[in-house]
């Protein structure tokens, strides 16, 4: 069975590969990963406000400390040299191409295009096979248009293209108007592939202190439906390569991914709460699957229920939904 | 060539010639040891190839005594000092020398404390150690301080006696200058390796043992002290022997006294050194204009040759000035005085010197006082005199003793024709210091102008006002002195709020630029400006240039980070270097400074850059101008006499001009001065929303500065209020019902910390983020709040008998007796302070050891100590820093004895006396505020009847009859004096059973002098001295006053629980015996933004780090366990605590598995210390005696 891929002109041995996560901290980890059949590796995000954060406080603490009086200009010793956060995550990308054979995949995240090409060089000269940007912007600002959002992104990816040769990939929310315009806008400005889609943590409410908090919730196998869809809208009429993420658990779910046109699939939630080894259980019910339905490779599967070759093509789209409000029944002993 | 300052300078050269360092921190010498600790920290090697030892030890006496051994086991060993910390080695050094043992000490040499501490530079420390034996090397510049290091160390090993090398605190220790480097091969070819094997084999060792530091008898102590003449004989030579080597190394020659001047000079000065280099430099103008004097530099004091003296002296010589910078009350001369005089003697009579000069002796530059040009020539004036004024003082007005000497305040001499002086004014936290020693180092590393900095400030923490003096020019800078008045060709006000407070002009040359930092627009700057400085625009004809150096911050990124700013601003009109040359190096600085690490704060700072150069207007100075009025000062108007006329003359920086008769001789100084202050630093204020607050009285506790007041007043006064004055219903049953509440700031002396606002646990229902109490632009409430704070002050009290002082809400209608301290904004250790006079401040003695706590407590002008409407309050005291909890305690004695004696007398004069009043005199109950209120009046009863008994035991009851009332005495320090320095004191006081109570104010690491090691500082913090994180574990030091189970402990955080911090005060002050309150105190040093400061209290408690509890010994006689944990167990991760603060994050930056490995041990340790304590405070102690632990107990 060959389960072979390509992803982002990187040759891959199969569709499974872990996304951003902190699992790709623990070089230990990473080589479990590896071990257990994942074909390449999306390192943990280097976010944005954390660079950002760690020069400012680096600026605020160490360089500026202007304490200002008599007795003390400052209060901490100056360091030769400290590692910035850049500077472990480079560390760590060049750790993890050492000690594995797989690719690996350095993740930038952010939403201004202040140092980003900076960044993105640097992650090249240090080894890394591709860049995933992962532009995680939440459009507040009522003034501003969708267009002006897209544009946006399509910048920032037009400036990185331009500065890196490493095949670049878009890692983008569900929240846009015209994902499918959208995507070709990101396919003409450079972008390699396309991943579908990230999942927001959304901010919470405490209600004792009645102040706005951050919560994290893995992500369930229903929630990989939404990814389904829109690969499955998209295949066969965008030019690039696309990646589904955000609640592939099982094999059943990658499969759907696959069939609906993913060249990978990126797995997270399932890896923290199971451990490294799921993947390749789930790895080898894909196969099984595969075998057991006669397929011989992969590829012959990729987009074989995308919308253009669907069974009923408008299933994908508002008909699909007529009819299951329709076919809706209340539960038995429930009044309403 | 180099630029640095004098310390580092100097432990350059002591890191490369040493094996061990043993450090402790002091103003102004701390640097020193830092540099050396930081080297260390990256394995920078000495010229023997490997990294010296450095050790932090628990105060100077204890460097002293490590490095005594360090010696006797073989190393090469120096230390670094001033002041009282030179004092506290002082019996060492009479060891080391006794022994013959190379060692050197450098000090950055400093006031002695004596009718107050100073910080400053003078003598009065090292001429302490004349005794001792140990060689004295003076220095008189920074070059001179490399150079002569290097010498000290050479010709301590070269001619075993030790050397104390030093040089002018602050003027020498804190100057940055462009200077010669010298290389290691000069260090090499200085010192010969034969020495150093001698030394190392007279070392202790086993192989080859001796006894050394034996006692002795009459027999032969005499004669041994006797035998170490020949290697003092031999000193001096070998020290000229080796000035002679390095000239010949470097071209820059020394010798044991330097002569300047004529070659047949009459009149010559003797002095050492900085104030020599300003010496030097109007003695050369001097001999240009024809006049027949000269100048001696002393370098070599100690052994002092008066062979070498007299034979630097020219022949002609007929009088001589010698000027002491040192103050021995009672002597008939200072000490180089006497020195010279005899040396002379001695010379004259030995037939050597042919005539005796008259010599004549005074005092300068103690405490860094300025000491310039005009004084120096009035010295040498006086010498012209018929009669010449002996024991004469120069740089002060002395009414009193009438030593002084006038001077020519004008006089200048020729040395800056070509050099450029600049002056700038800002603030200790807007960076301009910091960008000025960057211009410096432009400056100095690439042109050939030599360069100069330094760099004065006021004495507060927060708002601090910062004057920086930069000469620069072709010749060598030798002026140890500031930039006089109309000498500047620059000036610059970083603060546009700085101009109506500060005569900053006066500095300015005629035709000089002036740069001002305003947010105006150019248009509206000229009539915005006092009339006073219109006017001296005018009549220097000064080219004026504004610039919006927030505006342009903000634009740029940079927040309100305006140094950058200022930097391009005066680089681009001052003309001191090519505007394009310039602008390329600060953008080069930039890039250094922040480097890859920091690209987005280059891009900002070079975009600012940019910006700046767009953004500097000129303005047009009109020649004639009507001024327009300056605006009147009233702070003063209701104050005293004394207030007027010395404290408000200080607060305007003119100290100076204050006469001796001015002050008071003793330093006793009145409370209540920093409410005249009014610094108007804050840009936003809280205001109070009276329908929302439920008066819980948090925001009050919590208030650094005591700026927000709760008070409570009868509902009827509010008659005469200001409109908009806000009050509020009284919230509370068992308060009383016709009473309002008004909680109010005081606009002028808020910092703006909002604090207040982060405490406040009340908000709106409708919008969350409106709480009880809010920040706003200060401008919107400003005026309202200063007529509000008026009529607010008006109010009366309300009776302290009557207060609920259990509670928060009840203890904040207490007036505090501490207020507007200068403590950073947000300060962690005030509210402590602020709290203990709130409950105790009209019956309080402090006794307050060195350290933060003294300096926002009583660094002049002012004192945040005040008194309440009966003129009582805290009597606060500073000794030292070493000995607090001694101090304290004989406090206690002494108003335990004068009780006991009242009480006597009160018995002698029973039957003269009413019989009910004397015995409720003698057993009142004292123990709560209406016991104390009871006994007021009853002493005033006592006072009454006194006066009417004629007996001589009634005119002594009168004078100790107040000590009838219970005198609360309390210890405050920081971790540094508690669990260090003073740490033998205040066990002792521990133990002494004696009723007093000490309060230590943690912020775990020496904040006041800069953030060093303490060993309350935790494990893998960093802070200096523990450059790569602190090895052990803070000290536990409640758990070992636990031990004595007769002192009450409590460890408290107001932040994360203000009521057991409360209740913690009233049973320390309450228990009849010592008491001792730890309390968490966050502070800059720890990394944070101190807006931030309860958070951090609350995670230190969540995480284990700082556990709540309190161990109250009188609940074991009751048959209870003493111990309550007032904290849980640890529920947050530690390291949530620690990845929070800078202090322990940047670990992981430099020293990342290290870090980790910290990390896991302090998790363990804080929660096995948990348990220790939950299972301490479990036992039970129903039945002590059994020695039987019963879990279950009284917890």
């Amino acid at each position: 069975m060959d389960l072979g891929t390509t992803f982002l002109g990187l040759k891959l041995a199969n569709p499974l590969v872990p996304s951003a996560s902190p699992l790709s901290r623990d070089l230990g980890m990473a080589k479990r990963l590896e071990d257990a059949g994942a074909a390449a590796l999306v390192m943990y995000s280097l976010f944005e406000e954390e660079v950002r954060h760690d020069e400012e406080a680096a600026a605020r603490f160490i360089h500026e400390q202007y304490t200002g009086f008599n007795e003390a200009d400052d209060f901490f010793p100056v360091p030769d040299s400290y590692a910035s956060i850049m500077d472990e995550y480079l560390e760590q990308l060049q750790a993890l191409k050492q000690s594995l054979s797989i690719p690996v995949i350095a993740s930038l995240n952010g939403v201004h295009d202040e140092g980003w090409i900076h960044y993105a060089r640097e992650l090249e000269q240090a080894g890394a096979d591709a860049l995933e940007l992962n532009v995680y912007y939440v459009a507040g600002n009522i003034d501003e248009s969708a267009a002006e959002v897209e544009s946006r992104y399509v910048e920032m990816l037009y400036t990185v293209r331009q500065q890196v040769k490493l095949p670049v990939c878009m890692k983008l929310s569900p929240q846009f108007s015209s994902v499918g315009h959208f995507v070709k806008s990101l396919q003409a400005a450079g972008a390699n592939g396309v991943t579908l889609f990230n999942r927001f943590y959304q901010p919470d409410i405490d209600l004792e202190s009645r102040e706005v908090s951050n919560t994290l919730t893995l992500s369930s196998s229903y929630e990989s439906l939404l990814r389904i869809h829109w690969l499955a809208l998209l295949y066969g009429r965008v030019q690039l390569d696309m990646s589904a993420t955000g609640g592939f658990h099982r094999a059943e779910d990658c499969l759907k991914a696959i069939m609906a046109g993913a060249s990978t699939v990126q797995l997270c939630s399932v890896l923290l709460q199971q451990g490294a080894e799921v993947l390749s259980t789930i790895l080898q019910d894909m196969r099984e699957w595969l075998e057991e339905n006669e397929y011989e490779t992969l590829d012959e599967l990729r987009g074989s229920v995308s919308q253009q070759h669907a069974i009923d093509p408008a299933a994908y789209e508002r008909l699909n939904y007529v009819e299951l409000l329709h076919s809706h029944k209340n539960p038995a002993g429930i009044w309403r | 060539m180099i630029t640095l300052d004098g310390n580092e300078a100097a432990a350059r050269i002591a890191y490369a010639l040493s094996d061990v360092c043993a450090i402790y921190p002091i103003t102004p010498a701390s640097p020193m040891g830092e540099w050396a600790d930081a080297w260390s920290a990256t394995d920078k090697p000495n010229l023997w190839g490997h990294a010296p030892t450095i050790v932090e030890m628990q105060s100077e006496g204890g460097a002293a005594g490590a490095i005594h051994g360090a010696i006797q086991a073989g190393a090469l060993a120096s230390t670094f000092t001033a002041s009282q910390g030179l004092l506290l080695m002082i019996p060492n050094m009479y060891k080391i020398a006794g022994e013959l043992s190379p060692l050197v000490i450098h000090v950055a040499a400093r006031s002695l404390a004596a009718q107050a501490l100073s910080i400053f530079g003078d003598h009065s420390d090292v001429m302490a150690t004349r005794g001792t034996g140990f060689a004295l090397l003076c220095s008189g510049s920074v070059q001179e301080v490399q150079d002569l290091a290097l010498i000290a160390h050479a010709a301590t090993l070269r001619g075993r006696l030790p050397v104390c090398h030093f040089f002018d605190g602050f003027r020498t220790s804190h100057e940055v200058a462009k200077i010669a480097h010298l290389d290691r091969d000069v260090m090499r070819a200085m010192i010969e390796d034969d020495w150093v094997r001698t030394h190392r084999a007279r070392a202790l060792s086993p192989d080859h043992p001796v006894l050394r530091g034996s006692s002795q008898n009459p027999d032969v102590y005499f004669q041994g002290r006797e035998s170490v003449n020949p290697y003092y004989a031999a000193f001096p030579e070998i020290v000229q022997s080796l000035m002679q080597r390095f000239g010949e190394l470097t071209g820059r020659r020394y010798g044991l006294f330097d002569y300047i001047g004529a070659e047949d000079a009459e009149r010559v000065l003797i002095m050492m050194g900085s104030g020599s280099e300003t010496a030097e430099e109007t003695v050369g103008y001097l001999v240009r204009e024809g006049e027949k004097i000269g100048l001696i530099k002393v370098r070599l004091y100690r052994p002092f040759s008066s062979a070498a003296l007299v034979e630097a002296l020219p022949d002609s010589v007929q009088r001589i000035a010698v000027l002491d910078r040192c103050k021995e009350p009672g002597a008939d001369g200072e000490p180089l005085y006497k020195d010279v005089v005899t040396a002379l003697a001695e010379q004259y009579g030995n037939g050597v010197l042919r005539q005796m000069p008259r010599v004549i002796g005074g005092r300068y530059g103690l405490s860094s006082k300025e000491f310039t040009p005009g004084m120096v020539k009035a010295v040498l004036d006086e010498l012209n005199n018929e009669q010449p004024k002996n024991g004469f003082t120069i740089g002060i007005h002395d009414d009193v003793s009438f030593t002084s000497l006038d001077w020519n305040a004008d006089f200048r001499t020729d040395a800056h024709t070509k050099a450029m002086q600049a002056v700038f004014y800002g603030l200790g936290s807007d960076g301009t210091v910091s960008a000025n020693k960057n211009s410096i180092k432009i400056i100095g590393e690439q042109t050939s102008l030599h360069a100069q900095g330094y760099f004065v400030y006021d004495s507060k923490k927060s708002g601090a006002v910062t004057i920086s003096h930069l000469r620069f020019g072709p010749d060598s800078i030798g002026s140890s002195y500031l930039i006089d008045d109309h000498a500047a060709q620059f000036v610059a006000c970083h603060q546009p709020r700085f101009l109506g407070r500060y005569d900053m002009l006066a500095k300015a040359a005629p035709e000089a630029v002036f740069l001002l930092n305003t947010p105006l627009a150019p248009g509206q700057v000229w009539d915005a400006l006092p009339g006073s400085v219109q006017q001296q625009l005018i009549d220097k004809r000064i080219r004026f240039y504004v610039i919006d150096g927030y505006g342009i911050a903000q634009q740029a990124g940079m927040g309100k980070r305006i140094n950058t700013i200022m930097q391009t601003a005066f680089f681009a009109i001052s003309g001191v270097l090519p505007q394009d040359e310039a602008i390329a190096a600060i953008k080069h600085a930039v890039e250094k400074t922040y480097g890859k690490k920091g690209q987005r704060i280059v891009e900002f700072n070079c975009r600012a850059i940019d910006m700046t150069l767009e953004g500097l207007h000129q303005i047009d100075v009109p020649e004639e101008a009507l001024p327009a009025a300056d605006i009147q000062d009233s702070r003063f108007d209701r104050a005293s006499d004394f207030v007027r006329s010395f404290t408000a003359e200080l607060i305007a920086g003119r100290g100076d001009a204050v006469s001796v008769s001015r002050m008071p001789a003793d330093g006793s100084f009145p409370l209540g001065t920093a409410a005249f202050e009014k610094r108007n630093l804050a840009l936003e204020l809280p205001l109070w929303d009276e329908d929302l607050c439920t008066q819980c009285g948090k925001c009050p506790l919590v208030c650094p500065h005591g700026v927000i007041r709760s008070k409570l007043y009868p509902a009827s006064l509010l008659e005469g209020a200001p409109e908009g004055f806000k009050s509020a219903a009284v919230k509370g049953k068992d308060l009383p019902q016709d009473h309002a509440v008004s909680y109010q700031i005081a606009p002028e002396d808020c910092t703006g910390c909002g604090l207040c606002v982060d405490i406040c646990p009340i908000r709106d229902k409708s919008n969350a983020s409106h709480k009880a109490i809010n920040m706003v632009p200060a401008e919107q409430v400003h005026d309202q709040d200063k007529a509000n704070w008026e009529f607010f002050l008006s109010l009366p009290e309300y009776d302290r008998a009557r207060v609920k002082t259990k509670t928060i809400k009840g203890a904040m209608f207490m007036q505090p007796l501490f207020e507007f301290s200068g403590a950073c904004e947000g300060c962690g250790e005030t509210p402590y302070i602020k709290l203990a006079t709130q409950l105790f401040g009209d019956r309080m003695l402090i006794a307050n050891a060195t350290g933060c706590s003294s300096i926002y407590g009583g660094n002049l002008p002012t004192t945040p100590y005040t008194t309440d409407p009966n003129g009582r309050g805290p009597a606060w005291s500073n000794s030292l820093f070493e000995d607090n909890a001694e101090f304290g305690l004989g406090m206690r004695i002494a108003l335990d004895m004068r009780a006991n004696y009242a009480r006597l007398l009160l018995n002698e004069l029973k039957a003269q006396l009413d019989a009910e009043l004397v015995e409720q005199l003698l057993s009142a109950d004292q123990t709560d505020e209406g016991g104390i209120a009871l006994q007021r009046e009853r002493i005033l009863k006592l006072r009454a009847a006194l006066v009417k008994i004629d007996q001589p035991q009634a005119r002594e009851l009168e004078s100790v009859a107040d000590n009838l009332l219970r005198k609360s005495v309390w210890i405050i320090g920081g971790d540094g004096w508690a669990y260090d320095i003073g740490y033998g004191g205040l066990d002792h006081v521990l133990a002494s059973g004696a009723n007093v109570n000490i309060l230590v104010l943690d912020t775990e690491v020496y904040s006041n002098t800069g953030g060093q090691t303490s060993k309350a500082t935790p494990l893998g913090a960093v802070a200096k001295f523990s450059a790569a994180g602190r090895p052990s574990m803070k000290k536990d030091l409640g758990m070992l006053a636990m031990a004595y189970e007769n002192v009450y402990v409590a460890h408290v955080a107001y932040g994360a629980k203000d009521v057991q911090t409360l209740r913690a005060f009233l049973d320390a002050e309450a228990h009849p015996g010592p008491s001792l309150i730890i309390a968490y105190a966050p502070c800059i040093a720890h990394g944070v933004d101190m807006s931030n400061n309860h958070r951090q209290q609350q995670l230190a408690v969540d995480s284990g780090h700082w556990p709540l509890f309190r161990y109250e010994p009188l609940r074991a006689a009751a048959g209870k366990n003493p111990l309550h944990l007032d904290s849980s167990e640890p529920k947050v991760p530690y390291r949530e605590f620690v990845k929070s603060e800078t202090r322990f994050s940047m670990l992981w930056k430099t020293h990342p598995e290290l870090a980790e490995r910290y990390l896991q041990q302090a998790q363990q340790a804080v929660t096995a210390r948990y348990r220790h304590y939950e299972q301490l405070a479990a036992i039970s102690w129903e039945d002590s005696s059994s020695g039987q632990d019963t879990a279950g107990g009284d917890k």
